[in-house]
């Protein structure tokens, strides 16, 4: 199986901190890979550096075998990845569908196309699908900021997914989200990444939501890779407990 | 990747398809501003003129900060640009008023596309600082190139142009051209927002660190944002020459974008009706005041600090808070 995703020895650091220092990992077509680590490890600036919102000091990014690293984060997205963020990032002032619409709205035909074209970029049937498929019907038309934040947590997973991705970095989508809404979420990737063959990163410290949802674990500390392997190699390896599980 | 196939069992109301209430407004509004003169007299005919006129210029303004997030301090220069352009052509060399009027669309839509570029590295307050030295340098060369733009004399005689072979001398026949083209500008302003351009201005606006993740091309966005904020900036100046038929450098300077600004954020930034609402407050409010004499100035600043003061949306989040609450108490809310 061919590698989607490469990271080649990343670098990143700010000042005298490496938050990440030197990070290679690879992600197969229809992977599900789960990256852990303590908080201040790296994971986030890793995925930053990865997507084009921070410059790597050093290393290399490539998506099928092409070198993008640097690569603007729009640019990236029209080329089939996408992503969420640890915090939440929807857009408040726009409805639950206008979000989904903008969501998947730059990957329909020109600029000058959609100036011209439809109101709604001929999205609306499928953002009406997302939004069942993720449970947020009641919420159509409700402005996203008035959403509580397991379900600006829900949309912001489904905008991830509106322009039909190849491959999706998720940081922490189980944060601060109940137990109910985290099973519709962990239903709704394994149906996505069964259904449709996307691939999957997944930043979480939710160790059930990661064991359970994970194919592979990479386990990061102090912005190195730690340990890597399946979910019961991970819980089993000792540098692992003592540096992160703790038990 | 298709859509996932699961479907939701309650069918929720659809956004496209709706009458909408802002394009009936605009229609109706431009019906009553057609027919409002009538027994007004010159002056008040002029004043409800410069009204409308202003009122595209916040357009322009409120779309490159108020539906981008874009801060600019520039509006009244590139108005001058529209308006001296306007001027010049048709006084200088014989150009119809409508080739110059689209001549001073497109030229400051070039340069505000050009003034967009420190946008893409600089935001807030130190783009308005940009934005502000670019203003400076306009008035500055409407002032002391005295062989283009008449300097402090300016330009007069500028004459009013013919609608199909109408004359437009008068003031009512003026105003009612005016009130057209400002309907025409509206609609596309209305259609703009609405468009998936509008949501991608929108998203600039609140998060734009989110759409670019999104696939959308922020830079170009950012560009956009203001080469087309600019061009209603050069339409309502080249409107403005012939209204007034006289131009010097005093109404596009720095102050004057310090006040279009106000006229943005007190008539609600991000709101289609808000520039009507904002420059009626800065236009008519002191024509209204001026039984109070030298007080008049004073009475206006805290007119429009108690309104920041108690909604800082604007007349406009005023008005749509008040509705709300009011559709909450009916029951009308969903």
């Amino acid at each position: 199986m061919s590698p989607v995703l490469e990271v080649h020895d990343l670098h990143k650091a700010f000042g005298g901190i490496k938050a990440v220092n030197g990070v290679s990992f690879s992600v197969n077509e229809g992977e599900i890979l789960g990256i852990i680590g303590p908080n201040g490890c790296g994971k986030s600036t890793l995925f930053n550096c990865i997507l084009g919102q921070l410059e790597p000091t050093q290393g290399a990014v490539k998506l099928d075998g092409r070198d993008v690293t640097n690569m603007r984060p729009s640019a990236l997205n029209r080329l089939g990845v996408s992503r969420t963020f640890q915090l939440l990032q929807v857009f408040p002032e726009l409805s639950v569908r206008e979000n989904l619409i903008l969501a998947g709205q730059e990957h329909q035909g020109s600029m000058l196309g959609r100036l011209f074209g439809a109101r709604d970029a001929g999205l609306s049937d499928k953002a009406e699908q997302m939004i069942g498929f993720f449970k947020l019907g009641h919420l159509a038309d409700a402005k996203a900021g008035g959403l509580s934040y397991g379900q600006q947590k829900l949309l912001d997973a489904a905008m991830a997914f509106m322009a039909g991705p190849r491959l999706v970095l998720l940081d922490e989508p189980a944060g601060g989200v109940n137990l109910t809404m985290l099973g519709d979420l962990k239903e709704r990737l394994r149906a996505i990444n069964a259904e449709q063959g996307a691939t999957f990163v997944v930043i979480e410290h939710n160790m059930d939501f990661v064991m359970s949802l994970c194919t592979r674990v990479i386990v990061l500390a102090e912005g190195k890779v730690l340990a890597e392997g399946t979910p019961a190699e991970v819980r089993a390896n000792p540098a692992v407990i003592e540096a992160y599980l703790g038990h | 990747m298709s859509a996932p196939a699961v479907q939701n069992s309650v069918a929720p109301r659809r956004a496209t398809g709706r009458i909408d209430a802002a394009l009936i407004g605009l229609i109706l509004g431009a019906i009553i501003l057609w027919f409002a003169p009538v027994g007004m007299g010159r002056y008040g005919t002029y004043v409800l003129s410069l009204w409308l006129v202003m009122s595209i210029g916040v357009m322009g303004l409120n779309l490159t900060l108020g539906y981008a997030g874009q801060t600019s301090l520039a509006q009244a220069a590139f108005m001058g640009l529209g308006a001296y352009t306007t001027a010049i052509l048709t006084t200088k060399y014989g150009v119809s008023w409508y080739a110059a009027f689209a001549l001073s669309g497109l030229l400051t839509f070039a340069v505000g596309l050009l003034l967009g570029f420190p946008a893409l590295r600089v935001r807030t307050h130190y783009l308005a600082f940009v934005t502000l030295a670019f203003s400076t340098l306009i008035w500055l060369v409407l002032r002391n190139e005295q062989w283009l733009t008449g300097g402090v004399f300016g330009i007069s005689n500028i004459n009013r142009p013919y609608f199909f072979g109408i004359k437009l001398f008068g003031a009512l026949e003026f105003h009612r051209f005016v009130v057209v083209v400002t309907l025409i500008l509206s609609l596309k302003l209305w259609w703009l927002i609405r468009s998936p351009w509008g949501r991608a201005f929108t998203a600039l606006r609140e998060n734009p660190v989110r759409a670019a993740s999104l696939g959308i091309d922020t830079r170009a966005y950012t560009l956009l944002a203001f080469a087309i904020g600019s061009a209603y900036g050069g339409f309502a100046g080249a409107l403005y020459a012939p209204l007034v038929e006289f131009i010097d450098p005093s109404p596009f300077s720095l102050s004057q974008s310090l006040f279009l600004l106000l006229m943005v954020v007190a008539g609600g930034a991000g709101y289609l009706f808000g520039p009507f609402v904002g420059a009626l407050l800065g236009v008519v409010l002191p024509e209204w005041l001026r039984f109070a004499g030298s007080l008049y100035l004073m009475i206006f600043a805290a007119i429009v600090l108690a309104l920041l003061v108690i909604c800082p949306q604007g007349v406009s989040g005023l008005i749509e808070r008040g509705w709300n609450a009011l559709r909450r108490k009916t029951g009308g809310a969903r």
